[in-house]
């Protein structure tokens, strides 16, 4: 069997899901969301490096580094708030966060 | 392919902004904690003088290999969202010297977040779009849980964090769809490739409505509202003022700039989508304020609200549907920041309230201010004179001659809900019992805004000109 564009796309477009469902899903621990956040943006780099190969277009996978950067710096960022909190009230759980409604 | 020179000119702004930021970063790091004020005077004269240098003298073209672009549209939208940046600065000082959080790194934060914003305005490429985006987020998160002892604060932080980033995600996945179906990231190549016939590809379709979550999600229009009242109403209250003014106008005119730039040949299938958003935006901005006690929370709805209107000029699609966009951002700046500065003065016995009925009575303790707020409460529910209703008049104006009948009516109903809540607010301040005063405060910069917006807004109509023709011109620049 040949593995062609389709198959990749399709892998990717699993991740995204699961990454997606993950957060909506997920009733337990912000850092789980956290996981997720970087599955969904690293099933958009297998879309980008795949289509960057199968069209011989170099710009998909300059693309996928600024994305890599950008996560680890959203990653940085998302862990900092996240300590911060844990120091105000002393818990990740999703439902304890709930100081107000909504 | 080489960089001229001519690209370094064109983003002299971007370049002069980052570069002081990096400075005054910097200084305050050297300095310490002492540093705070000027800092933050330095930040606000920065930004300013960013937002000069835009027009002196006005350039335009594409810079970097056409990933940046400079025209009317985009400069206009800088310069607002620069100022808007500008003011709330010195605005927060008060606040956060009583919660005992005014560091330098606040207005170090607002400047990288207005640096960002200036990059997605002139993003002309779905790389620098996402960077920028990505530089204007990631500030706001920090910002949004500044106050870092606070729980509320720091929770509407990873609220907005955990669903900013997966609206990022979304747009993202879009951009990469668009990029393998059209074959590039400029925005160039991608309308030449929806006009050679990829346009009717259902990746491409795809594509486009995950893009166009993500952009809704910035610009909190319904279905992807869910964060902002949290946000607005955890968030420090100058920092709420902040995200009412600056990002709305960035992600407004970086939706413009997707959906009128690239996507033009997909204009009947955006137009669907934007005129849902948009009509469901209205009713929620309408409806779920009306029981709201909260202040903060209420202009949250109020700001979802007012996207709607805005989106509906969007799907005008037409030149004067752009030009109704920048006029009513321009009245949306000055009516926000100054009912911002009123609620930034809502304190009592030292303490900061934020509750509707924390302002009865205000008519009598505090006339000028109750005034004031009047004044933008009247505005906003879009009632002649006052600047707020000609911004309304000239969106359904536009949709009107779109042939968005529809819309445009069920706005009109939307706006007779909505002004309930508004003049509540009046009414509380004028007719209910007087609760315990609230503190009267010295002459300072909320007051001086305060007012200085309640002329702006009330003597609008005096002479509407100058800002119809800057949107005008604006719009030029879409429709050369």
């Amino acid at each position: 069997m040949i593995i062609g564009l389709g198959h990749y796309l399709f892998v990717a477009s699993v991740l995204f899901t699961f990454g997606v469902l993950g957060i909506f899903l997920n009733r337990k621990n912000v850092i789980v969301i956290l996981m997720c956040v970087e599955l969904m943006l690293l099933a958009v780099n297998i879309n980008l490096v795949a289509f960057s190969v199968f069209q011989g277009n170099v710009v998909g996978q300059i693309f996928a580094m600024l994305v890599l950067t950008v996560a680890a710096a959203e990653a940085a960022i998302g862990l900092a708030i996240l300590v911060v909190y844990f120091r105000n009230r002393g818990t990740v759980e999703v439902e304890d966060i709930n100081a107000m409604k909504g | 392919m080489p960089i001229g020179l001519e690209s370094w000119t064109l983003a002299r702004p971007e370049i002069f902004l980052a570069a002081v930021t990096a400075l005054l970063l910097l200084y305050g790091v050297l300095r310490g904690e002492t540093s705070a004020a000027f800092v933050s005077v330095a930040t606000t004269v920065a930004l300013l003088v960013t937002a000069v240098l835009i027009f002196t003298p006005y350039r335009e073209g594409t810079a970097f290999s056409s990933l940046f672009i400079v025209d009317r549209l985009t400069a206009t939208m800088k310069v607002l969202m620069l100022i808007g940046a500008a003011i709330t600065i010195p605005m927060s000082r008060a606040y956060f010297e009583r919660v005992k959080v005014w560091r330098f790194e606040y207005p170090i934060v607002v400047s990288l977040a207005a640096l960002g914003m200036m990059l997605m305005i002139s993003a002309n490429d779905l790389m620098s779009l996402y960077v920028g985006l990505e530089l204007q987020s990631l500030s706001l998160y920090v910002i949004a849980a500044f106050q870092r002892d606070s729980i509320r604060s720091t929770e509407a932080g990873i609220k907005y964090f955990v669903l900013g980033s997966v609206a990022s995600g979304m747009l993202l996945f879009g951009a990469s769809l668009i990029y393998g179906f059209c074959g590039g990231t400029a925005f160039v190549q991608i309308s030449r490739a929806l006009l050679e016939g990829k346009a009717g590809e259902i990746g491409v379709i795809v594509g486009l409505v995950f893009v166009v979550a993500g952009l809704a999600f910035k610009i909190a229009a319904v279905p992807f509202h869910m964060w902002t009242p949290d946000v607005y109403e955890g968030s420090p209250t100058p920092v709420t003022a902040f995200f009412a003014v600056a990002p709305k106008i960035a992600a407004l005119s970086l939706t413009i700039s997707v959906l009128m730039g690239p996507f033009k040949p997909l204009f009947p299938q955006w137009q669907q989508i934007i005129v849902v958003v948009s009509v469901l935006s209205m009713a929620l901005g309408a409806f779920a304020a009306l029981r709201q006690p909260n202040i903060k929370r209420l202009m949250a709805y109020s700001s979802i609200g007012n996207v709607g209107y805005i989106l509906l000029g969007v799907a005008a699609g037409s030149e004067k549907g752009i030009q109704s966009v920048v006029f009513y951002l321009g009245i949306y700046l000055v009516m926000t920041l100054g009912s911002f500065a009123v609620i930034l003065l809502m304190k009592r016995r030292d303490m900061m309230v934020e509750q509707v009925n924390d302002l009865a009575g205000l008519g009598r303790t505090h006339p000028m201010l109750a005034f004031a707020m009047m004044v933008f409460m009247f505005s906003l529910a879009g009632i002649p004179p006052l600047a707020g209703f000609w911004a309304k008049l000239y969106v359904f104006m536009a949709a009107i001659e779109a042939k968005l009948f529809w819309p445009a009516v069920l706005g009109v109903l939307a706006s007779v809900v909505a002004s309930y809540y508004y003049l509540r607010i009046v009414k509380v301040m004028y007719f209910d019992e007087p609760a315990e005063a609230l503190d009267a405060s010295a002459f300072g910069v909320n007051r001086a805004i305060a007012f200085v917006a309640a002329v702006i807004v009330a003597a609008f109509s005096l002479a509407p000109q100058p800002l119809s023709l800057v949107a005008a011109a604006a719009a030029k620049g879409l429709f050369p």
